[in-house]
């Protein structure tokens, strides 16, 4: 039980952190490698808010998630929209996107330092204990977990039950064909792209209440999420979700179970058999 | 008229920096320093390394500059980031050398990187004093680079000393016999946890849990939770800042608070008292300072003036005072010819910031800190290998 419930936790984390790469990368159809900067940026104002004010990180993120909207908004735009319209191919848009999207990262350490330096920033907030069926959990892991079913939650309903979410999920399946349907492409993907940085961000302010950030520490991140997005189906908001639990689950299993410094081999295992057996992700469509 | 102006201007100020230059070139020091401005040793770098290169520029320009056989010469530090990259210290070390012609440089931060860097300051003919590297291959190292010298001890006497404080508190009735000892999977921590256990078991301690985690665990509740189970009289990590700070979180979450709780580097860290606050009484950690000494007190009063932040209370002050005996050096042997400077630091002792410093048979720093306690919102020297100032441990009192 007591596993289950640290997994599931984990797992809630682990959903915050790949949720915004997943919008980005299954329906705006860019391999985003700065993802990992924007939740890093994300931590950042929820640290300095909170050293500043006291404002609760919870608080903060209803700021983060409009700043981070309209920042990636632009980006996307001014950026990227180019690299989409002169790609003759998905290829050849996964190429350009990968290579600019490497450099924005370069460019969002280089900024950070410069404006955060490069000292570990981490602050207490929620550190308490709280007791479900017997065993302690972190109150801020759980707020975190929280958070995270509430985001998916709503992404989901919002992708499955509203016009605005058929519409991406037709561009995540067609995008050609999308068009000839009469949805504004260029503009849902913006929006997709924009909603996917603003989930990193978020996520991003929450995870820094349990986790010490630097401004390097991005990369970590967009590597993680990476991994669970391909388990999980790319552009399958499930999949991410379901991945990330799973993740959590056996990390927590095999931690508790074997050895904490198996975790890693267990994660890598779970993903390469998941690629042998299941190329296209848990929930992904395979491709004709 | 406008464009008459600028043109002026342009030529004035063309005239000026061409006169400066020359004169500039001849009087400054040109001093190198490479260290992580990102990559996972940044955060500690940031702390620990590049302030301290900042205020001790300051500091030497400030009096004038450095007396070179009679004449004063200005600093001026030429930065490179390695980002915590081997190949890119070593690339930068090189250029500074070759194409920067830097007069001597500041060895990089970290234990890796100054092995990394270590042939490529051989080869030109550095004097190379480290100031964050600890390792137990301080023999063979200073045997193969015998212009390398080390300042922040080595990676038995770091852990024999956390066994001497455990051994006095159980001495002292304070503490019983069981230890629990976790560390990171990457080179530090198993270094210490091979060293350390065996240290541990012949002091007759009885090690009731032991685990390893990746470098960047993101959530360590099973480790505190394995250790809470096995119910220690002792607690130790050797681990790196982020798990630092997790594993303290997570054992005020779970309730694990052994009399002794020990956790390696970033304890020494201002940031962790200002993390956990009056929760960080008692913790023991890596380092340790003088800290009621006059010469820390005001070393760590300029720190912040110039800096604007605080050193940390276990390699800031060698990391200045490896600077300090370079300078001295070049004092020493009035000239900036780096054989020579090399001689003089291999003959002499230095009068530096962390007190009288003095080379061993290996030419390293014999008397160092190894563990220090936060006592009343200050990380104390508890135990050393012969430093002034230590104070007595006390057990730790839970986590409110």
């Amino acid at each position: 039980m007591d596993i289950l419930i640290t997994g599931l936790l984990l797992g809630g984390t682990y959903a915050l952190i790949a949720m915004g790469l997943n919008l980005q990368y299954g329906i705006a159809r860019i391999m985003n490698l700065a993802n990992g900067e924007f939740l890093v940026a994300g931590g950042f104002a929820a640290f300095w808010f909170w050293t500043a004010g006291q404002v609760s990180p919870l608080l903060t993120i209803f700021i983060v998630a409009p700043l981070a909207f309209a920042l990636n908004w632009l980006i996307y735009v001014i950026m990227l929209r180019p690299l989409v319209m002169r790609a003759k191919s998905r290829g050849q848009l996964e190429v350009d996107a990968i290579l600019t999207t490497f450099g924005l990262a370069f460019v969002s350490v280089g900024l950070m330092l410069a404006v955060f330096g490069g000292d570990y920033f981490s602050y207490s907030y929620l550190a308490r204990p709280v007791t479900i069926l017997g065993d302690t959990f972190a109150l801020n892991r759980l707020t975190a977990a929280i958070a995270a079913a509430i985001i998916c939650g709503a992404l989901w309903l919002w992708l499955n039950k509203t016009r605005a979410g058929m519409s991406i999920r037709a561009i995540a399946v067609a995008p050609d064909s999308a068009r000839l349907v009469g949805i504004d492409v260029p503009k849902l993907s913006a929006l997709a792209f924009a909603l996917g940085g603003a989930v990193t961000a978020v996520g991003g302010a929450l995870i820094s209440t349990f986790l010490t950030l630097d401004a390097s520490t991005g990369v970590m991140f967009t590597l993680k999420a990476l991994v669970i997005v391909i388990m999980g189906g790319v552009g399958d908001v499930r999949g991410t979700i379901v991945a990330a639990l799973l993740l959590g689950l056996l990390e927590t299993f095999v931690a508790t179970m074997i050895d904490p410094g198996l975790t890693l081999a267990a994660a890598y295992l779970l993903f390469v058999l998941i690629l042998l057996f299941r190329p296209q992700g848990l929930f992904g469509r395979r491709t004709a | 008229m406008e464009r008459r102006t600028i043109l002026k201007t342009t030529a004035a100020l063309a005239l000026a920096l061409g006169l400066a230059t020359p004169a500039l070139a001849q009087d400054t020091l040109k001093i190198g320093a490479v260290g992580p401005k990102t990559g996972p040793l940044a955060g500690g770098a940031e702390v620990t390394f590049w302030p301290n290169v900042r205020l001790w520029a300051n500091d030497v320009n400030e009096a004038g500059g450095i007396d070179v056989g009679g004449t004063k010469r200005m600093v001026e530090i030429i930065e490179y980031d390695d980002q915590t990259n081997p190949g890119e210290t070593i690339k930068a070390v090189q250029r500074l050398a070759t194409q920067d012609e830097a007069d001597f440089i500041l060895a990089p931060y970290g234990t890796g990187l100054n092995i990394a860097a270590a042939p490529i300051f051989e080869r030109y003919g550095y004097p190379m004093v480290t100031h964050t590297a600890i390792s137990d291959q301080i023999e063979d190292l200073s045997s193969k680079f015998p212009n390398m010298y080390f300042l922040l001890g080595g990676a038995t006497g770091l852990s024999g000393g956390v066994v001497e404080v455990l051994s006095q508190m159980r001495d002292a009735g304070e503490i019983g016999n069981t230890v629990a000892m976790v560390n990171v999977a990457d080179a530090f921590g198993i270094e210490l946890a091979e060293v350390g256990k065996p240290q541990l078991e012949a002091a007759g301690f009885e090690i009731v849990y032991e685990t390893s985690y990746p470098l960047g665990t993101q959530d360590l509740s099973p480790v505190i939770k394995g250790a809470k189970d096995a119910n220690p009289d002792a607690f130790v990590a050797w681990s790196y800042p982020p798990d630092t700070f997790g594993l303290t979180e997570q054992a005020m979450i779970e309730g694990l608070a052994p009399k002794a709780f020990y956790t390696a580097v970033a304890t020494a860290f201002p940031a962790y008292a200002g993390r956990f606050g009056a929760a960080a009484e008692g913790v023991l950690g890596a380092g340790g300072v003088h800290a009621d000494g006059e010469a820390f007190k005001e070393y760590a009063a300029r720190h912040e003036a110039v800096t604007g932040a605080k050193p940390d209370y276990w390699a800031s002050a060698p990391v200045y005072a490896s600077f300090q005996i370079l300078q001295q050096a070049i004092e020493g042997a009035g000239s900036t010819d780096k054989a020579a400077v090399a001689e003089y630091i291999a003959g002499n002792g230095f009068d530096t910031v962390i007190g009288p410093v003095e080379w061993d048979e290996n030419n390293a720093n014999a008397k160092y800190w190894t563990v220090g306690q936060w006592q009343g919102g200050v990380f104390k020297g508890v135990a050393s290998t012969g430093r002034d100032g230590a104070v007595t441990a006390m057990p730790k009192a839970g986590w409110e």
